[in-house]
């Protein structure tokens, strides 16, 4: 059979030329995630990308976030999901202007649909934006959408081993967020130890933290990073810092 | 499966190259990979035959050579192939390491027939660069 084009038919020459082009094919999405980066960067709005499989955590960890931060600055989301508007609904609830991506059967976001989003969403005086990402531990990793970090959430009922079975994923982690802690004690085969070797086996230096979005106290490590990112990300664009969470006034004073 | 998305955007470039070289059909392409691309090289495969249907490259095999997840150690040096959740040096176990490959996803090559082509190699000039 023909080497080149299968037709059956051999000692046939065909004009062909072979032409080396190495060209990254994630180049497009990246430029159009750098446009968005550049529109976000102009409006001050630090941008955290959120990654999970489905049902970690990642919606209950915005709700207690805005509970925790919205008094002390605005907070805009981007939503994605298959289908539903449900969770910018339950953002929404919450106050906080939240635009839903449905994606249909599409897996993950691309830089191509958030910016798209950016055309329905009004960033003026928007501190932070989390995008929300589809679900997925595989696919979303592929694809710069135009964020700052990325914040990879482990919940504790999906198993240690889980950055050891999906590195891609962790490996683009800026944080990693081991959530529903307050189940620990009723699901003694995660091991935080264990999780945090296998994201060493990646040769991460990232920050592990522990929460627990249902309880307040459990969010300070996760409340402290952002407010460390915010205030490196606004010196970066020379904008003064939020004073985030300020701590509420002595009484008396 | 974001492995047609993928693909999609290796046959926009397929087509782009293709066109600028006035080739009438695209008969091989090969694209350069590794494990922590986060592209399975199976499905992108699977991926190809149904993306390319009615194209110039509608008949075109796809190639993939896949590169070594290989790391190089900050602290000692050794370069190594290793695991693409191993990611640590094998012999100090300890300190930072780079990734000297493992990540790409290139369009590497396009084969083409063209009409008056000598049968040969070239470098797509204008559009050729390196990721």
């Amino acid at each position: 059979m023909c080497e080149d084009c299968g037709c059956g038919l051999t000692g046939h020459e065909h004009d062909t030329e072979s032409v080396q082009v190495m060209r990254g094919l994630m180049e497009d999405n990246d430029r159009l995630a750098q446009h968005n980066r550049e529109h976000f960067d102009a409006h001050g709005a630090l941008v955290v990308n959120l990654m999970s499989s489905p049902g970690a955590g990642k919606t209950r960890l915005l709700e207690a976030t805005v509970d925790a931060m919205a008094d002390w600055l605005s907070i805009a989301v981007i939503e994605g999901d298959l289908e539903t508007e449900n969770d910018a609904a339950r953002l929404r609830a919450k106050g906080v202007p939240a635009h839903q991506i449905t994606t249909g059967s599409a897996c993950h976001l691309d830089a191509a649909m958030v910016h798209e989003a950016l055309h329905h969403m009004d960033l003026d005086g928007i501190d932070l934006v989390f995008i929300e990402n589809v679900g997925n531990l595989v696919c979303p990793a592929s694809f710069d959408l135009g964020q700052h970090l990325n914040a990879v959430l482990l919940s504790i009922a999906e198993g240690d081993d889980k950055p050891a079975k999906y590195p891609v994923m962790f490996r683009a982690a800026d944080l990693v967020v081991l959530s529903k802690c307050d189940l620990l004690h009723a699901i003694p085969d995660f091991d935080p130890d264990r999780a945090r070797h296998a994201l060493a086996d990646l040769g991460l230096a990232v920050p592990v933290i522990e929460t627990a979005a249902g309880r307040a106290t459990a969010l300070e490590p996760w409340l402290a990073w952002l407010d460390h990112a915010l205030d490196t990300h606004r010196a970066r664009l020379g904008l003064h810092p939020v004073s985030v969470r300020n701590e509420p006034a002595a009484a008396g004073a | 499966m974001h492995e047609l998305a993928v693909c999609q955007e290796l046959l926009r470039q397929v087509s782009e190259v293709a066109d600028r070289r006035g080739a009438t059909r695209v008969l091989r392409i090969t694209v350069r990979m590794g494990p922590l691309s986060g592209v399975e090289p199976g499905l992108l495969k699977r991926a190809f035959t149904i993306a390319r249907a009615g194209g110039i490259a509608d008949r075109a095999r796809l190639d993939i050579e896949t590169e070594p997840v290989r790391i190089r150690c900050g602290i000692c040096g050794e370069e190594s192939e290793t695991a693409p959740n191993r990611l640590r040096c094998p012999d100090c176990r300890s300190g930072p390491v780079s990734l000297v490959s493992g990540d790409a996803l290139v369009l590497a090559r396009v084969a083409m027939e063209r009409p008056g082509a000598a049968d040969g190699h070239a470098i797509d000039g204008e559009e050729a660069r390196y990721v």
